[in-house]
Parts: structure tokens; sequence; C-alpha cells
């Protein structure tokens, strides 16, 4: 994946007269044709890390407003982040393990919902497949967030019968999550599942495998990399709801890091900016690094679901 | 249902023994005992369920829920049906979290749903009449005490026969048989905690707004007091004729009928406060059009969230095509790193990347200004044509790193012979991108695009964690100037003190029926539904 076609550019510049290889004249003379490429390249860099690097530095920098963080990394102390744990009137310990609980219950509800229905779609022919298909794809035009009034209500009604599935109860938010679960990762895990050969299937049917053993012991091994981007992009989608986990949590200490954070900065902007850099860092954190480390995963998918081949 | 597919990932992970379909000692497999044990969760569950419903009499739960129990297990202990054993999972979570409050909010939008409309007749009917009342003249004054049970608040008054009433907003006055009494006064009732003057002026606002209605019937009046510790019988000056459905000044013989529109109106225009909720058909659906104090205000947000959602997916695509060409190239070193750190905006949450380009971009204390431009005063959120540029920019930063990869997978997967043979017929660089590359290009990467596009046209937090949808020119505007479709229904339905749900729900409607339809013109043109069969 990372080595280019050597041809993708070659019009743009031409082969020229190499010398001697391995020679520094050799590598001094590439990286000159190469410069201006590298300049853009630093430009990107630049644009693209900035603002990381701007909320990193404010997160440790011990003066704490917003005018102090602007000369970056001048001073460094992990202040903020005693501030921000300690804070009795943001409770950040419970935003953020409420967060990474919801997040993660959600991502494994998801992949396990919408691998099995791509399963279904992918393997068996039934009548109101297509049409399945095409109701999963519109009806995922429609967010969840332009419905938390017909949510708001739902819940109300569920926390009469289902008290653990009404109002201000994390697992009712997951279970609102996970009814978007279908809809376009099914799509893209079917697209992914038809890549897996159904001769596979064939020959483990003909040794006496069942369709579930099929499924939970072939194919979910074979499709894992639609699996992890699958599971990343719903961690990442319910870490960033704002709308719906503001209207179903209202408790404080229930409340997941968007909602909490959007507070801080919406009640002590400027003053208290080095606190919350400090626990933006923090929360970025998880996310960042499961990313970096599903990369290879998440770039494959995500050029799977658009360049087939 | 929900513990089906929480707990089936651990049964489910784990390979069980070869089944034999043939034969029927082998059916107690490992897969077989996970599933009953699943099954016998869920019906327990569901049983529950119908048990609560049925206690609390919440009949469309108890619609729902049964056919729901029924299906799952025939499904279940069918031996066919196979695809749908892996479709209920899901499409119970999707029937009930997205059919259903798509069906919702489809009906909602044809409601007047809203501040001053969100209860039934019967409720208006009562608050009408208690905002109506007048102290009866010469009425006695009742020895009161206020009593507390959480945070709901109960009148105790002497039913003049040695006993008490009690009752609270919105629930009429009963006989309470064991309250205790001293002479005459009512002092406390067993279950409840009876406030003391202290109490009293602490809660003075909530106590003095009470109105205890007498009787079930509204025309008896209400029981309000001044000061917590006396209070009178109220009458309303309305009386009202539940057959006709209208009400009638006592005062001066005024009719107010039914409008029809979930409102009691006067022949000369006068309208009672609340409402209730009823259809009102397409009303808010034509009145985005034909009222023009939102029809301004709804056609700019049109244009501008489709200026934003086609800008930033053009532009991101345009910088990401651009990034890709240039940095993969075999003279470039580092690429891989290169591509580890131009993905980080991608990495980082969405909902942080607004509130800290917010902090950069304050216009007093941010490092752009105050580095950037040395102290110079541009505010950057702050006015209509600057704000939306901005937040352009800022959200093409959270998105060319996604177009980055997306087109340096295909510009990988292009075939080389194309660019060979352009090149054999002497195309140029620009020539071979532009008639050759591009188009390929576009076509592998449409139906991502079309996806990023819907995607913009309701990214919800990128707007309202930035600006908040603002600036306004006037306080009282229905819209800034950075909102959005999506963030113009937020401000609808919860912002202000006019909320708006119906009209909020019609436009969620039109949203969803224009990324819908945007989505399947362009799913058609690239053809990707036909990999369907």
């Amino acid at each position: 994946m990372a080595v280019a076609a050597p041809s993708a550019l070659a019009p743009a510049v031409p082969p020229p007269v190499r010398p001697a290889a391995g020679s520094a004249l050799a590598v001094l003379g590439r990286a000159g044709r190469a410069s201006w490429r590298y300049a853009v390249a630093l430009a990107a860099l630049v644009f693209a890390l900035f603002p990381i690097l701007f909320v990193v530095s404010a997160s440790f920098n011990p003066l704490g407003t917003l005018t102090s963080s602007n000369s970056l990394f001048s001073r460094v102390s992990i202040g903020n982040y005693g501030d921000l744990l300690t804070d009795p009137t943001h409770p950040y310990g419970h935003w953020f393990a409420n967060s990474m609980f919801i997040g993660a219950v959600t991502a494994v509800g998801t992949v396990f919902l919408g691998a099995c229905a791509a399963y279904a779609f992918s393997r068996f022919r039934f009548r109101g497949r297509r049409g399945g298909l095409l109701t999963l794809i519109l009806l995922q035009m429609f967010p969840q967030t332009l419905a938390y009034v017909a949510i708001f209500l739902l819940l109300t009604t569920l926390k009469n019968v289902f008290p653990i599935l009404g109002l201000d109860s994390q697992v009712g938010l997951v279970m609102v999550y996970l009814g978007g679960a279908l809809g376009v990762n099914t799509f893209l895990m079917y697209g992914f599942f038809n890549t897996v050969p159904q001769s596979l299937d064939e020959s483990a049917k003909i040794d006496g495998a069942s369709h579930g053993q099929i499924f939970f012991t072939i194919i979910l091994r074979l499709v894992a990399p639609i699996l992890a981007v699958v599971a990343l992009l719903s961690f990442i989608g319910t870490l960033n709801d704002f709308v719906i986990a503001s209207v179903v949590l209202t408790t404080p200490d229930k409340q997941t890091l968007a909602v909490g954070l959007y507070q801080y900065i919406s009640q002590s902007f400027s003053e208290r900016w080095g606190v919350f850099a400090s626990g933006a860092v923090l929360a970025a954190l998880p996310v960042v690094a499961i990313f970096m480390g599903l990369q290879k995963y998440i770039v494959s998918g995500l050029t799977a679901g658009s360049v087939k081949g | 249902m929900p513990q089906v597919v929480i707990a089936a990932e651990p049964a489910s992970g784990e390979p069980s023994s070869r089944l034999r379909r043939d034969s029927h000692s082998t059916l107690w497999t490992k897969g077989f005992v996970a599933k009953l044990v699943l099954l016998a969760m869920a019906d327990a569950l569901g049983l529950y369920g119908v048990i609560a419903a049925w206690a609390v009499r919440s009949w469309p739960i108890l619609a729902v829920l049964i056919p729901a129990l029924l299906a799952v297990n025939i499904v279940y202990f069918s031996r066919r049906l196979t695809p749908a054993k892996y479709l209920v999972p899901g499409l119970v979570f999707l029937l009930v979290y997205q059919v259903f409050v798509i069906l919702y909010t489809g009906y909602a939008a044809f409601t007047n749903y809203g501040d001053g409309h969100n209860s039934t007749k019967a409720d208006a009917v009562e608050a009408i009449l208690a905002q109506s009342a007048i102290r009866v003249e010469g009425s006695p004054a009742l020895d009161l005490a206020v009593l507390r049970d959480g945070d709901d608040y109960f009148f105790l008054v002497p039913d003049g026969a040695g006993g008490a009433l009690i009752g609270s907003d919105g629930e009429a006055l009963k006989a309470a048989p064991g309250a205790r009494l001293e002479a005459g006064r009512p002092v406390g009732l067993d279950g409840y905690d009876t406030l003391s003057l202290g109490d009293i002026i602490a809660q003075t606002a909530v106590i003095t707004a009470m109105a205890v209605p007498c009787s079930d019937d509204p025309n008896d009046g209400v029981l309000k007091t001044p000061d917590g510790a006396v209070a009178y019988a109220y009458i309303p000056t309305l009386l009202y004729d539940e057959a006709a459905g209208q009400l009638t000044s006592q005062a001066d013989g005024a009719v107010y009928a039914d409008s029809g529109e979930g409102n009691f109106i006067s022949p000369d225009g006068t309208v009672l406060q609340p409402g209730w909720k009823t259809p009102i058909g397409f009303r808010n659906f034509t009145s985005i059009i034909t009222e023009p104090s939102l029809r301004g205000p709804f056609l700019g947000v049109l244009a501008w969230t489709f200026v934003y959602a086609i800008g930033t997916v053009v532009l991101a695509f345009a910088v990401g095509l651009s990034l890709a060409l240039v940095l993969n190239h075999p003279s470039v070193k580092f690429r891989r790193l290169l591509r580890s750190l131009l993905i980080l905006p991608y990495a980082f949450p969405a909902f942080l990347s607004a509130m800290v380009w917010q902090g950069m971009l304050n216009p007093q204390f941010g490092f752009v200004n105050q580095v950037l431009l040395g102290g110079r005063w541009v505010d950057w959120l702050g006015e209509a044509w600057l704000a939306r540029a901005t937040v352009l920019v800022v959200n093409v930063w959270m998105a060319f790193p996604y177009m980055f990869l997306i087109c340096t997978g295909a510009i990988q997967s292009l075939p080389a012979e194309v660019e060979e043979a352009a090149r054999v017929d002497g195309a140029g660089w620009l020539r071979t991108f532009w008639n050759i590359k591009l188009p390929l290009l576009l076509v592998s990467t449409a139906p991502l695009l079309i996806s990023s596009f819907s995607m913009n046209f309701n990214n919800f937090n990128s707007i309202y964690l930035l600006t908040g949808g603002g600036p306004l020119a006037q306080p009282t505007d229905k819209a800034g100037a950075t909102d959005i479709l999506i963030s113009f229904v937020y401000r609808l339905a919860f912002g202000g003190v006019n909320r708006q749900y119906g009209l909020a729900c019609a436009i969620s409607m039109l949203i969803f029926i224009i990324v819908a339809g945007i989505s399947a013109l362009g799913f058609k043109r690239t053809k990707v539904l036909e990999e369907m069969n």
C-alpha cells in the first residue's frame, strides 16, 4: 500500500541520467529534484499538525489561560492534568470512563450486528434481499441526530417499563446507537464479505460445518480488516456524538466527554483553557492510538470500500 | 432482547465442535446450548417486559413486545429461515431506534407540537380554567398544611367534617384518611413531610403557583394559597362545555371555540393559552415558504448547507488529491511517516478539533490573532462571511486526510498501462492527469464522495461546536450565518423561548428527502447498486 506504482508520476519527472548509485551526490541530486515535494509536505504538515501541537502545548502550560498558551512549550508542567482530575464540578474521570464504555460497547455491538446482517445478505438468497439492502441504505440517510425529539419521547416511555433502557441511562444510549448499527456498516461489510470466495463456504459445508460455524470460524476471520474498520468508525462516531448524548444523559456523572467538555468550554472559556486542553489531550489519546495502531486495516478497509478490485 | 447481542459475543467467538445435521444425538453441541441459553435470556427479559408493561398499562410497548418475542422464538427454533437468524438481532434495534423514530418524526412534522402545544386538549382546558380562576367572594379561608413527598408538593386541608383532603397540582382533592389535625387544623399525614415555615418561605414561588383542583370537573375550580398557611377557593371565570368543546366566559359571555388548530379562539380573534397538540396537515411545510419570517432564514440556511457540504467535499478532495499526487512518489522519502502524520487531524476526535479551533481563533486571546497576526483584531467567527469561510477551512482541515487516504489508494490501483498508453500517444502530464487519471479516480471514489457529501450535509458538530450556528445579526433572528439545516433544526427545537418541535420535525423530514434523493441519484449514476445482485 505504501509503495507507489513507480510509473505514477513518471511523465512529470523524466528519468534523468543517474549518477553512480549510492554516492553522496546521488542522494543530494535526488533530494534536490524532490525538494518542492518536501516543501509541499512541510506546508501540509504545518497545516495538519499545528492545532494538535497547540493543544498539547497548552495542556502542559502551567499558566493555564488561552493567552499564555500562545507561547508554545515555553513552560512545561502537569498542573493542568491535576486540576482536571480533581475538579469536583466537572467529573472528568467519569466522563472519560463513560465515553470509553459507551464507545466500546457500541463498537462491539455494531460490528456483531452489522457482520451478521452482511453475512445474511452476502451468502443467502432470500425474498426481499435486494429491497432490504436498499432500505438499509435509505434508512441510514436519516441521521439519528435529526430525531432527538422522537428519541427523547421513546426513552421517556421505555423508562416506565425497562428503567435501564430509559432516559439518563448509558445502556439506553448504547441501544439508541445500536439502532444505527445496520445501514452504512452493513453495506460496507457486505461489499467486503462478497470478496471472500463462496467456494470456501461450500467446501466447509461439504465437511459438515453448519452455517453458524462457517460464519463464526471461517468468514469472520477472513473479514477481520473490515471488522476493525467498522469497530473503529463506530467507536469514533459514538465518541463524537453530542446531540443525542446531551439529550439522553442528564446527570453530570453519567455524561460523556463531548457533552462534558462542551460545558467546560462554554462556561469558562479563556481562563480555564489549559485544563480544557489537558482534557482534550487525554480524550484524544486513546482514539489516536487505536487509529494509528489499526492504520493498516483502516486504509485497506476504506479503499476496499471504494476501489474494489 | 439487547442482551442477546451483547452476550452473544463470547459464546459466538469460540469454535464449537463439529455438528452433523443428520444425526439427532449430536444436536446438543456447544453452539446449540449457547443458542438455547441466549434465547432463554431474551425470553426472560421479554416476559419481564410484558409483565412490567402490563403493570404500568403501557399498551404501545406491549403491542410491540409480544409480536417481537414471538417472532424471535419462531425464527430461532425454526429449521429454516436461516437468513432471518442473522438479520433479527440488528433488525430489532433498527425497527425500534431507527424506523420508529423516523416514523414518529414524520408524524410530528404534521402536528403543531411545541411550546404552548405540548399536551392533550384535556390538559389545555384544565390549565386555561386554572389560569382564569378568581377568588370566590366571601369564601372561607381554609387552614392549610403544605406536604412534600420527594419533589412533589401537596395541599392538606380540612374537609369540614373532622377529616382532611389532600391534592396537588393536577391531582384533584381526595380524602386523606389518617391525617393528623390539631384543633381542626391539618398538620400532617403519614408518608409525607410537613413543610415548616422556613421551607415554605424557601419554596414560595413553587407553592403560590400551585392550583389544586377541587374535583375532577375542572369547572369546580381550584384551591390556591397566597402564603402557604391558608388556601382559598378559586372559581374559573370560564365555563367549559365538554359536549360542545368550547369555553364560555362567565363575565361577558364570550365564546371560545375550538379553532381546529389546537387552540380555543373567540370570534374577535382572542386566543387562549396554552393550546394542545393536534394534527395540522401540511401547515409546517407550507409555512416554511409562506411565512416571510421563516422563508428568508430557511432559504438562506438551505443555500449555505449546499455550499458548505459541496465546498467541503470539493476543497478537501482537491487538497487530499494534490497531496496524494505530490507525496506518493518514489523520490519522496519517509512516505509512510508522512502519511501517518498527515492523517492525525482525521484521527483526532472531531468534537475536540472544533473546540480547539474555536480557542485558536478567539479574537482576543487566540493564537491566530495574537501570534500570527501580531495582535490584530480579526473576528474570525463573529462576522457572517468571514465565519462562513472559517468554518469551511476548519472543516477542510478535518476532512482532507480522509480524501488523502482514499486518493492514495485509488492512485495506486490505477492501471499503469492506461498511463503508458497516454504517454506513448504523446500526452503531457497535465493532459494525462486531467483527461485520464482524474476521471478514473472520480469513478472509483465517487461513492465515497457522495457519502462524504451527505455526511457533511448533516455535520452538526463542526458547526455547532465551533460557532453555535452564529453569528446572529439580531438576537431574535431565526437562523445564524453559519447555521446549516441540522443546526437550524436544533435551534428551532431547543434554542430560544418558542420551541417548535413540529416545525423542526418537518425540516428534519425535508433534510432526509434531500439527502436521500441526492444520494439515490449519485449512486444510480455510479452504478454502485448494480453490484447488489
